[in-house]
């Protein structure tokens, strides 16, 4: 009977109501946002696909996207390549090698957050003046994905440490506990453990990079070719901005927008499946 | 015969002096349960048997632990050869995420086992000694979490029996099991009796005098009363023992 | 699962059989001399000193199980009547050796003139009880136990035949009064007896019911 009173004051009260309304509220404001934006996307961009935009060759005619495209993948890896062995081993470092009361690692920490809160065009402005200037690689993908991997280095950096951390303490104690060393237990038991965690700092770093602009604007230039290392080249974002900010092939603008939309999806999906594929057993 | 002696033994967390000069001598094939109110030490000198302590900051200890005659602390001691001979079943059952074929496997490849037919056969005996072989010959391949805590429980007593230890250490190994489970166990620790030592920390006295050949009373850091189980609980020497297997504690 | 403490409770039975056989063995003897002209009662003595060594053997074991195993339910119950029961047979022992012990005191006479045989049936008997009960035991068998509780009329019934026979042996003056009493103090001995496996036997029923319902007061 007493518990019975409870549920009906609470069902009764109504400020809880209220709470539960606003509760409603909210999520169904960022349900519609979301909806609403890939609609209207949608709708503005995929009458506009014609075999034009899929050309192989770029002309200022056709607008083609296919070499941005390929840029934005190149440079995606090359960006990874540099910053996610860095940024995971130094998560290792960070929660498996020191002390946490070292002022080393809150001094390493404080500056992670703090160049994860940098706006991107600060990273360009450095980009173009140290990698394009000092090192004299000019407009290239070189460039560009050094100040990419710089941009997501905390960023992998953090979430991998966040990762490593979630692992429960006592696989360690049980890996130390059957006679494993230090390393044999990080690489067999903590990393495959925390694959999931890692891989989602991967992700948001991808979706940076291919959400990139200014920085890149700076350091890779706008040119709409396949570009190797030391040649400048667009990625999809870049050749967005630029068909917008020329106001002719709005219609194309659009459709890039489906396509870059679809290319993260896509990459969301695939690490999905990957860190799957690593944790399963 | 004594597998282990601890000699004059401190131990201090930073500050903290929490194992004050402790003797104590463990037999070879038999069980010794450390008991006493939490806080004690017990566990604390259950992980320095393999030198699990190694890993907690602060730690110092002084005075000698020795396996066989051999100074555990010495600078020539192999820690990981020294883990690998004294075994450690924990508190939760700790299952590694992989399949139960590698979990038990994972040891003997730790110590360079990688012959698939020796591995084979060193997963079935282990699992058989634990007393799980049965339950789980069917799904080797299959996760190890997703089996019952119990059984997770003598899984990692069959990890831990895969290295081939000569010693077995067991902090608080049942105190997240059913009744059932613990039972189960139990009978498990007094069969591997004929084949290793067994030192076993428990918050539970019935269990101490269930299993036990020897018993020790820890109370704030200090030993109070050593010896054999029977002795200790229907004549205990010390007062403050009596009281604390009374339940008359404080 | 339990194994260790399923053969321990193994054993107890085993010894409480043993302690049994001893008192089976006791009683006979005792009965035998007193059939004999010249007795010796040393052997007697040796039996009653062989119980008490093993009332003290499962005394031993049950605190341990007590300790060791902290029995609950009918193990409990099983255990707290063995170790109720190793009492009573002890004082069977202790009953044969009294009984051994009194027949020095009676002459040869007294002892033809019971001619019926009443002392020997009566031995038999409780030879009969003290075994049942200790197998109603063992076998947790009830009916039996039942049945030694009722038996004990038997005995009480020739104890009162050996009461009446030796008041007409001293009426006609056939024997002496003294040597007469001795051996209704015997009778009466083996009657205690008969007692002590009814004690038993109601144990048994405690360890399978729980209570002492057929407890006649």
């Amino acid at each position: 009977m007493e518990t019975n009173k409870i549920t009906v004051t609470y069902k009764k009260s109504r400020f809880s109501k209220f709470l539960t309304a606003i509760t409603w509220v909210a999520a169904a404001i960022s349900m519609v946002v979301l909806v609403f934006l890939v609609l209207f996307v949608l709708i503005q961009g995929v009458g506009n696909f014609s075999p034009d935009l899929f050309a192989l060759e770029y002309t200022s005619d056709n607008g083609s996207l296919m070499p941005a495209l390929f840029n934005t993948v190149f440079m995606v890896i090359l960006s990874l390549i540099i910053a996610a062995p860095l940024g995971i081993f130094a998560a290792i470092f960070l929660v498996e090698y020191s002390s946490s009361t070292n002022k080393f690692i809150t001094v390493i920490r404080m500056t992670a957050e703090t160049l994860s809160g940098i706006p991107s065009i600060v990273y360009g402005l450095f980009g173009m003046l140290f990698f394009s200037s000092a090192l004299h690689w000019g407009y290239s993908m070189l460039s560009g994905a050094f100040t990419m991997a710089i941009m997501i280095l905390p960023l992998i950096m953090r979430t991998s440490e966040e990762a490593l951390m979630a692992v429960p303490d006592s696989y360690r104690e049980g890996s130390f506990g059957l006679g494993a060393g230090k390393l044999r237990t990080i690489f067999r038991i903590i990393l495959p453990s925390a694959v999931p965690g890692i891989l989602s700092g991967v992700i948001l770093g991808i979706g940076r990079v291919v959400g990139e602009t200014a920085a890149l604007m700076f350091t890779a230039g706008t040119v709409a070719d396949y570009a190797g290392f030391l040649d400048s080249g667009r990625t999809l974002a870049l050749h967005m901005y630029v068909l917008s900010n020329e106001g002719l092939h709005m219609d194309k603008a659009y459709a890039t927008a489906v396509i870059l939309m679809v290319l993260v999806l896509g990459i969301n999906a695939l690490s999905g499946l990957v860190a799957k594929k690593l944790t399963k057993g | 015969m004594d597998k282990i002696t601890v000699e004059n033994m401190n131990l201090h967390y930073g500050d903290f002096h929490a194992l004050k000069n402790v003797n104590l001598n463990m037999g070879e094939k038999e069980i010794t349960a450390f008991i006493g109110p939490s806080g004690c030490g017990k566990s604390t000198l259950l992980k320095s048997l393999n030198r699990m302590n190694d890993l907690v900051p602060g730690c110092k200890i002084d005075g000698k632990i020795c396996l066989d005659g051999e100074d555990i602390y010495d600078k020539k001691m192999d820690v990981n050869r020294l883990r690998k001979r004294v075994g450690m079943v924990f508190q939760k059952p700790n299952p590694f995420p992989m399949s139960i074929y590698d979990n038990i496997a994972y040891g003997p490849r730790t110590h360079g086992v990688r012959n698939k037919a020796k591995l084979d056969e060193i997963v079935e005996r282990s699992l058989r000694q634990a007393a799980i072989w049965d339950e789980v010959k069917d799904r080797l391949k299959k996760s190890a979490l997703g089996i019952s805590g119990g059984q997770q429980q003598r899984l990692c007593i069959a990890r831990a029996l895969a290295v081939e230890p000569e010693v077995l250490l067991m902090d608080e190994p049942t105190s997240a099991l059913d009744p059932i489970s613990t039972s189960k166990i139990e009978d498990l620790a007094i069969e591997l009796k004929k084949d290793y030592t067994i030192v076993i920390v428990t918050h539970n006295m019935q269990q101490a005098a269930r299993i036990a050949d020897k018993t020790a009373f820890f109370l704030l850091g200090q030993m109070i009363e050593y010896g054999n189980t029977e002795k200790m609980f229907s004549m205990p020497e010390d007062p403050r023992t009596e009281d604390y297997i009374t339940g008359r504690f404080g | 699962m339990r194994k260790q403490y399923d053969e321990e409770l193994e054993n107890l039975h085993n010894l409480l059989v043993e302690m049994g056989n001893l008192c089976q063995e006791a009683i006979f003897m005792a009965a035998h001399i007193l059939q004999e002209e010249n007795p010796s009662k040393e052997a007697v003595d040796e039996k009653e000193k062989a119980i008490d060594k093993k009332e003290r053997e499962i005394e031993q074991l049950c605190m341990h199980l007590i300790l060791r195993q902290q029995p609950v339910a009918s193990d409990l119950r099983r255990i707290g009547a063995a170790l109720k029961m190793i009492t009573d047979m002890e004082r069977i022992g202790d009953q044969a050796a009294d009984i051994a012990d009194l027949s020095r005191f009676i002459s040869g006479k007294e002892k033809q003139g019971e001619s019926e045989g009443h002392l020997w049936e009566m031995a038999q008997a409780t030879v009969k009880m003290v075994t049942d009960s200790v197998t109603s035991f063992v076998n947790n068998d009830y009916e039996l136990a039942l049945q030694v509780m009722k038996s004990d009329d038997t005995v009480d019934t020739l104890f009162e035949k050996i009461k009446k026979d030796i008041i007409d042996m001293i009426r006609t003056q056939q024997v002496e009064a003294e040597g007469s009493l001795d051996l209704l103090m015997a009778a009466k001995y083996f009657e205690r007896i008969g007692d002590h496996a009814v004690n038993i036997a109601e144990w048994v029923e405690y360890s399978i019911t729980g209570g002492h319902e057929n407890k006649e007061d």
